[in-house]
Order: C-alpha cells, then structure tokens, then sequence
C-alpha cells in the first residue's frame, strides 16, 4: 500500500469524488467549514424550516472540529477532529443537502455510508489528538455563523495539504477494523 | 496548623492546566515510540508517527496537544494540618481553572446545563474535584485535563461475580473492540474493580494517575493488567481504529472490597494524550 498522499483541491467534483477509494491517503487543500453538535442542530432546524443557511452546502467539505482559541499571532490554535459518530444523525440531511465530503474520527453509522454511496460523497479521518499538527495546515480561520456557540460556532478554515486518509468511498467501503463494506 | 493561600492554590492549578495541554508527558512519547518502532501496520505506524510528530508541533510552537483541552479533574489530598485561607478549595480551584484556560487559550469545553446545551461557562469551570484529608500539613494536586470524547466510551457493569477475571477480560476487550476509533487509541485503560457503584468507577479515574505501565503491587491484579492489554491488543482496532497492533498502551487496575453479591466493574477510557500532572504544595 502506497502511503504517498493524493493532492486534492477543494470543491470536489462528482468525478473527482468518485475516483476516491477506502484506504487513500489524500492532502486537502481549499476551504473547509466547521461544525459539530451544537451547529448541526441548527442547519438542520434551518433546513427544515426552509430557512436561508449561514454557508452554501453545495460541493461543501464539513469539518467536525471544535478548535481551541488563536493564540496571538495565530490564525487558529489546535484544530484537529471530533468523533464523527456524533454527527450521525444530522450528516445523511447534509450529504443530500449539497455536502460531498465530511470529516473527522473515528467509524459512524450504516446510515452514513449509505449516504455516502446514494449522494455520491465520501467521509474522511484526520488523526484525532493531532491537533497541533494539523494546525500548522491551516491558513486562515474566520467564523462565519453562530458566534455565539464560542469553539462550536461554523468557521471558514483555508487549508493547504491538509493530511487525511479517505475512510468511506462512494461504493460502499470503509477503512475501519470490524466493518464490512456494503458491496 | 500549617497556612496557604489560595491564591497560590490557583496559581498552581493554572500553571498545571497549561503544563498538561502542551507538553505529552516523557512516558506516553517513550511508549508510543516503541509501538511505532513494533507496528506490523503500515497504516498504524504512520498514525503512531503523526501522534510523535504533533507532540513536538505542540512543544515548539506552544499550541495545545489537541483542541479538546478537556474537563480539568482533580484529585486533591489534603492534610490535616493545613488551613487554605481566602477562598475555599473549590472556588481557589475553579480560579486557577479559570485563569489557567484564559491565559493559554486553552478551549473552553464545559456547558453551562447539560440539557439545554447552548451556554458555554467560558472558561472551562466547574472542574471536578475530589477531596479527601490526609495526615501531615502537606495539600497535593493531582490535576488532569479530560477529554470529551475518550470519557464518552467509559462505562460500568455490575456482573455476576461467577464470570470472574475470565469474565472481566471478556467483557472489557469487546467494549473496546465496539469503540473502534471513537476515544482516539492507542488507549490507556483505568478500570476500578470492586467497592460500590460510585466508588468503582472513582477508582477506574484514579487508576489513570498512575505512571504509565507501572504494574499494580498486588501480583494477581498485576497479572489481569497484562491479560487486559495483550486481549485489547489482540482484537487489532490498533491506533485510530484503522487497524494495528497497537489498542492500548497499559490498563491500570485498583480494587476495593466489595459486597458479597457484586462485582463492579468500571472502565475509565483515557485517548493517547494522557494530560496528567502533579504538584505537592
């Protein structure tokens, strides 16, 4: 297995996506939004009540991260993934809402990877506990909605060879230990 | 009757907040690089070798380990020939809290009502405090930074006490192998055995202040540490949950006695960033 990662630039197209396999080690670089718990609430309440969203989710990439305050001089402290399982609930909504690829830790449900496969998205992992690290690949960071949420609020991060291995793929594999992929 | 102040109280507990987020302690790095070195899994050695990486990031340029900079714990002994003036032991601890978060932009993680769910206290207080009186005139910290979501994958069991340590290894490596990635492996494990309901589970907390892979005195918890960690090994979850054979780094076990109808047994999950120090005042 080759370990040298893929360059993508953010968006993704359909095609692009569809290229991507279970087990790729890939490099991000473009723009990512943040959310997490408290946020996926909200778009979703939005989305419901056909209310405007704070970011454009078509060809989105979402990252599950809560990162600790910039430090001066910084555009960002730590900023590495939350458990994406959490986000389950919300992510298939977001994936048919627009959003082509998420991003976090850990496995999620059969729901996800279904989503996945039925809107052509796929589902990412950054190394959890890696938050130093995967600062150093960010350039910018700005909070575009719900400020109040504090480290939930939605930022618009610019990333440059942001590293990440692909975990589900559209065709319904997966990369974790004791899952089997959907064939 | 020996007197401290409690603003040196919070002084130490802010240094300590800071010290813990920014520096992995010299036992975790020393682990990790041996697993990294014993990895059969190329994927996993590559995780094991970000972790190290980040711990040197962290170190260079003063940025936290990681964003969750956790639920601040402490366990504080106090003896009974100190008197703390000025603020008592939990408001002295919450304002070392408090600054300690402040001042090195540590994330503030704690909401203010667990149902609501919108207000976040703003500087990571209320810490959870345990106190207990010691003999002496001496007031130890033991403080950690708790993250959200190793704690998240901690649970309890009251088993039948027939299953015996066949049974404890059992239930607790399907735990883990069910967890796969969610609490950040490669792992250490606190697990209270004995006691009550709540005691197992403080005990499972504490058992995580020890130095890492210090083997419990008593030989026969001792040996259970180990048929824990090679069965947690053994299911092959490994760093990340992206396979490996590296679960967890140690399991650290303290019992108590118990009634004669249970067998509590409670498992603390703590992720590969152990944030962990202490100070004797």
């Amino acid at each position: 297995m080759s370990l040298s990662p893929r360059r993508l630039v953010l968006p993704l197209s359909e095609d692009v996506v569809k290229q991507l396999r279970a087990g790729q080690v890939v490099s991000l670089t473009g723009i990512l939004y943040t959310a997490r718990d408290a946020a996926h609430q909200r778009l979703v309440d939005a989305l419901d009540n056909g209310d405007e969203l704070p970011i454009d989710l078509e060809g989105a990439t979402i990252y599950y991260c809560g990162p600790s305050p910039a430090p001066p001089g910084r555009p960002i402290g730590a900023a590495g993934p939350t458990t994406s399982a959490r986000m389950d609930p919300f992510a298939p909504r977001l994936y048919e809402a627009g959003v082509k690829v998420t991003i976090g830790k850990g496995p999620r449900s059969l729901v996800v990877r279904e989503a996945c496969r039925q809107h052509t998205g796929v589902y990412l992992v950054a190394t959890g506990g890696a938050g130093a690290l995967l600062a150093t690949h960010i350039r910018e960071a700005q909070v575009v909605a719900y400020e109040d949420l504090g480290p939930e609020a939605i930022r618009r991060l610019e990333v440059e060879d942001f590293p990440a291995m692909i975990a589900y793929d559209v065709y319904g594999a997966t990369i974790f230990c004791g899952e089997e992929g959907l064939g | 009757m020996r007197q401290i102040q409690s603003s040196l109280l919070s002084d130490t507990v802010a240094s300590l907040c800071q010290q813990v987020n920014f520096a992995l302690p010299e036992q975790i790095a020393t682990a990790l690089k041996a697993a990294e070195a014993a990895e059969t899994n190329p994927r996993a050695r590559q995780v094991l070798g970000e972790l190290l990486e980040n711990a040197q990031i962290a170190g260079d340029q003063h940025l936290p380990l990681c964003q969750d900079t956790g639920l601040v714990v402490v366990f504080a002994e106090l003896g009974r020939q100190v008197q703390i003036v000025g603020p008592d032991i939990y408001d002295a601890i919450n304002e070392g809290v408090r600054q300690g978060y402040r001042e090195g932009y540590l994330r503030p993680s704690v909401l203010a009502n667990p149902l609501q769910r919108n207000t976040n206290t703003g500087d990571n207080t209320p810490a959870i405090v345990h106190l207990k009186t010691v003999p002496g005139e001496q007031l130890t910290i033991h403080l950690m930074a708790k993250g959200g979501g190793s704690e998240n994958m901690s649970t309890l069991w009251m088993l039948p006490p027939a299953v015996g340590p066949q049974g404890i290894i059992q239930t607790i490596t399907e735990h883990i192998r069910q967890a796969g990635g969610k609490p950040c492996p490669p792992l250490i494990l606190g697990v209270g055995i004995g006691g009550d309901f709540e005691k197992a589970a403080l005990l499972a907390k504490e058992a995580l202040l020890r130095p890492l892979g210090q083997p419990s005195a008593d030989e026969q918890v001792a040996q259970l540490e180990q048929q824990i960690l090679e069965a947690v090994n053994r299911t092959g979850v490994g760093p990340m949950g992206l396979g490996g054979d590296t679960t967890a780094l140690a399991v650290h076990i303290l019992t108590h006695p118990c009634h004669l109808a249970s067998l509590p047994v409670a498992l603390n999950v703590q992720c590969h960033a152990a944030r962990h120090a202490t100070v004797t005042l």
